[in-house]
């Protein structure tokens, strides 16, 4: 493998660790707040289809993230709904929301573009294009770092550099203000927080909503940076993948990632076989990568590698008790 | 002080849950710099009027004044503005947040930690020079014992500068030495000018620490005095409560051979604390002995290791033959095989599936009987219905429906159907907790008569109830449980409510005792290597 494979496959890397990382923060904000979230699938696809919708019928995909931001946000709005305020079970009403959002772009879909559950190609402004950072095409012919720059690092979408610049500020958040000491507590003792007067559901509606806005980003991502345009399924197992890069992660936003660029890395290589040939000198199973980041999560969770512990109210609808 | 505005002044709390009247027109006075304790049983509903006081729970009537102004209490954060700090039993700490993080938690001064974290951190080490409250700011809470813990809640009330300060049941999960500091803090506190509730249902806590106290049973405040002008003896008494006296007939016993041998058995809690330490107890058979004590004194913790849902050590014999009291033959089931019947002091929880149909609780626990077996798969519903239909009669179960869930039967009823399930069985030997706990006065009669007859069949019964007429009036034998120890066995006919409550009281020379120090003596022994901290 020369020089150039290595950077094409890393660019490839990040471009597919994109919408995990976005989907895999947003689940972070999520349940550290003690809110499990399966339906991170459902929203991403919501919001792949919506903005891909009023990117092709606006021209303007800006409009189009909105949007897709906002379908998202509906969704939350229903998971926090059923889970917080009336203290349902979390994972049904995750999986509830991922049903509805398959079945709910495809049927809108085929109803407004008659184009067989899809929408129009995205060209133009109605799509997230490549940045070239500044330089980058001066600096192209320089060796090594030349092409680390302009084609690993420069290049992108907006989409991408936004993500990568989230796992910084969702640190911070978390672990430098008031917001991030009441969100982590309320997922590990709500109790806690509603003896010390400030209120749960409050804390628990606001995850859910940055949860919803960074799975709108991811979702948009899809569909407007990633392809053009929206297919029935896209989000294709990439709500789960970044569930199980959660685990893998422990709930940290460095580790999380590190955790989507590794698979990301796998996602890849999946489309690149003869890598992997010439590196390793035997043929693998696409399927095999495919499943790597659940094996590694599976791994994960047996305790092989060091202990992974989800906040400890997860999952549980806080109920006042004498 | 005669003229000082109480610090909190309750008139006529009255709460009620669902059918459960919890508080029942409660007032209360607690002058300012003073220790008040409230003492009570388990379910007087001490938790519940503090709840109230904190904003947890809203009172259906009555008003709280705090330092003579009417406050209206509807949340913890106007309890808080109140100056009302609250410890609770068990601790609403983050555990895997640093001892400082706990503390700001809520309180924080701006939108961001370390400005927060800065200032907390000073004002601790004020607040730990002050009062004695030592912590470690930067350990994790996961990590410190549970003194400190509860040191740490402590300072998250003072953070917020809290000048009334609730403490409910404080010493739980303390060892004695960290009890004794706790006191300590609490004295120094009151000399600070902090007033203090404390809540317990330990009478050494409140004659060694409080300045007044005040007495609640099931509900409503049986009487408030001065901590200097009662004895443990009659706050045992007003916390037990005087009924009419219960008839039982019942002819004189005939006990044969022990049935029961327990010998210095030993329970520790999940947090490592000594629930029971070292308890002796024979039961013959044809012989009922009853267990007196306050309730929390480890009675709860005897049925629980006899039954089998609890892990102990020592020794324990079954008509001679070692029962395990760990592993695998240490459960219910074992248990039931082995002859030992169990009805339980919560029958809501532990002897009934409230949303099952009679029929079905009548089967638990003896479900692998023959006779409710079709085939090798299948049960025999039929059956197992047929049976509860021919129990339901026997007991008096009203309505006699074998198909209605066991949530719509009256309490007496559904204690009914467990004691039915239990006492059919034929058992060698029956544990049987609270039995007449909110039953109607009929069934309680029809209940004692039950037990009654099953000692005359030659059958062992450990009863233990908090209703000390009831140990009266049934026992053969009376045993005195205080603070996990036997304190003392008794004729039922060669004793009095009075010396009872002396031993529950923790005294065991009744002829010529009455001082706390004597108490503390004995604690002192039985805490023995307890001490230490974790």
């Amino acid at each position: 493998m020369d020089y150039m494979t290595l950077i094409q496959l890393l660019d490839s890397s990040v471009r597919l660790a994109t919408p995990l990382l976005l989907a895999c923060l947003a689940g972070l904000f999520s349940e550290r707040a003690g809110i499990f979230d399966i339906g991170l699938e459902g929203k991403m696809l919501a919001a792949a289809f919506f903005s891909a919708a009023l990117a092709s019928v606006t021209g303007s995909v800006w409009l189009g993230l909105l949007a897709g931001i906002g379908a998202s946000l509906m969704l939350s709005a229903l998971h926090g709904v059923a889970s917080i305020t009336f203290r349902g079970n979390q994972l049904i009403s995750g999986v509830a929301i991922n049903f509805l959002a398959a079945g709910m772009t495809v049927l809108i879909a085929q109803d407004w573009f008659k184009q067989g559950g899809r929408t129009p190609s995205l060209t133009g402004d109605a799509r997230f294009e490549g940045i070239t950072l500044p330089g980058a095409d001066a600096m192209a012919n320089v060796p090594i770092i030349g092409p680390l720059y302009s084609e690993l690092i420069s290049g992108h979408s907006i989409l991408v550099y936004m993500a990568l610049a989230a796992v910084p500020l969702t640190w911070w958040l978390l672990y430098r203000t008031r917001f991030g000491l009441r969100l982590r507590a309320v997922g590990e003792n709500p109790a806690a927080v509603d003896t010390a007067g400030v209120s749960v559901i409050g804390l628990r509606y606001a995850a859910v909503a940055i949860c919803g806005i960074l799975c709108g980003i991811a979702g948009a991502y899809l569909s407007t940076a990633l392809q053009a345009g929206f297919v029935k399924d896209m989000s294709a197992g990439r709500g789960f993948i970044a569930l199980a890069a959660l685990i893998f992660a422990k709930w940290r936003p460095w580790y999380a990632l590190w955790a989507t660029l590794l698979f990301g890395l796998f996602g890849a290589l999946e489309t690149r076989p003869d890598v992997i040939e010439s590196v390793i000198g035997m043929k693998v199973q696409g399927q095999l990568l495919g499943a790597l980041p659940y094996l590694m999560t599976v791994i994960i969770l047996a305790g092989f590698v060091g202990k992974a512990i989800p906040p400890r109210a997860g999952g549980e609808p806080y109920v006042k008790e004498r | 002080m005669a003229n000082q505005a109480p610090a909190i002044e309750l008139k006529g709390i009255s709460k009620a849950f669902g059918p459960v009247q919890a508080n029942k027109d409660i007032s209360i006075r607690v002058m300012p710099g003073t220790i008040h304790g409230i003492i009570g049983e388990n379910g007087a509903g001490k938790s519940t009027l503090m709840s109230i006081l904190y904003g947890f729970y809203k009172a259906d009537a009555g008003e709280i004044f705090i330092g003579g102004k009417k406050a209206n209490i509807t949340d913890s954060q106007a309890a808080i503005a109140s100056g009302i700090g609250m410890v609770f039993q068990h601790f609403k700490l983050v555990e895997n947040f640093t001892v400082l993080e706990n503390i700001i938690l809520g309180a924080e001064d701006g939108g961001l930690l370390k400005p927060s974290l800065a200032k907390a951190r000073r004002t601790l080490i004020e607040l730990a020079n002050d009062y004695g409250l030592n912590v470690e700011p930067d350990a994790l809470v996961q990590d410190i014992g549970v003194g400190m813990q509860q040191r740490v809640e402590i300072l998250k009330a003072l953070y917020r500068q809290a000048d009334i300060l609730i403490l409910d049941e404080p010493t739980g999960v303390l060892t004695p030495a960290e009890a004794d500091q706790l006191f300590r803090i609490l004295g120094r506190l009151r000399s600070e000018g902090k007033t203090i509730i404390l809540i317990t249902h330990k009478l050494r806590e409140i004659m060694e620490t409080t300045d007044t106290v005040s007495v609640m049973r099931r509900g409503e405040m049986t009487a408030t005095v001065k901590t200097s002008e009662t004895s443990p003896a009659e706050l045992a008494e007003l916390m037990v409560g005087r009924k009419v006296l219960l008839r039982v007939d019942k002819k004189p016993a005939t006990p044969g051979d022990v049935v029961l041998d327990v010998k210095n058995l030993k329970v520790k809690d999940e947090k490592g604390v000594e629930r029971l330490r070292g308890i002796d107890l024979r039961v013959r058979a044809g012989e009922i002995v009853g267990i007196a004590g306050v309730a929390g004194n480890g009675q709860s913790e005897l049925l629980e290791v006899l039954g089998g849902y609890q892990d102990g050590t020592g020794e324990l014999l079954l008509n001679g033959q070692p029962l395990d009291l760990s592993g695998r033959h240490s459960d219910g089931q074992s248990r039931r095989a082995r002859g030992v019947a169990h009805v339980p002091e919560d029958r809501q929880r532990e002897g009934l599936i409230m949303n099952f149909h009679a029929w079905e609780n009548t089967a638990f626990g003896y479900h692998h009987d023959a006779s409710y077996q079709k085939n090798a798969m299948l049960m025999d519903n039929a059956a197992i219905k047929a049976d509860t239909a021919e129990k339901m009669e026997r007991f008096d179960v009203r309505p006699p429906d074998p198909n209605l869930a066991a949530k719509n039967f009256s309490g007496g009823n559904q204690q009914k159907i467990v004691l039915a399930r239990e006492i059919e069985r034929n058992p060698d030997l029956l544990l049987i907790g609270q039995p007449t706990r909110g039953v109607d006065i009929g069934a309680i009669e029809f209940i004692h008569q039950q037990i009654v007859a099953l000692r005359d069949q030659g059958k062992a019964i450990l009863l233990v109830s908090v209703e000390l007429e009831e140990i009266l009036a049934l026992s053969d034998r009376i045993a005195v449980m205080f603070d996990g120890q036997v304190m003392g066995e008794r004729m039922p006919d060669q004793t009095d409510e009075k010396e009872l409550g002396l031993l529950m009281a923790g005294i065991t020379d009744t002829a010529n005792a009455h001082s706390v120090d004597e108490i503390e003596e004995n604690l002192a022994h039985a805490g023995g290597d307890a001490g230490k901290e974790v």
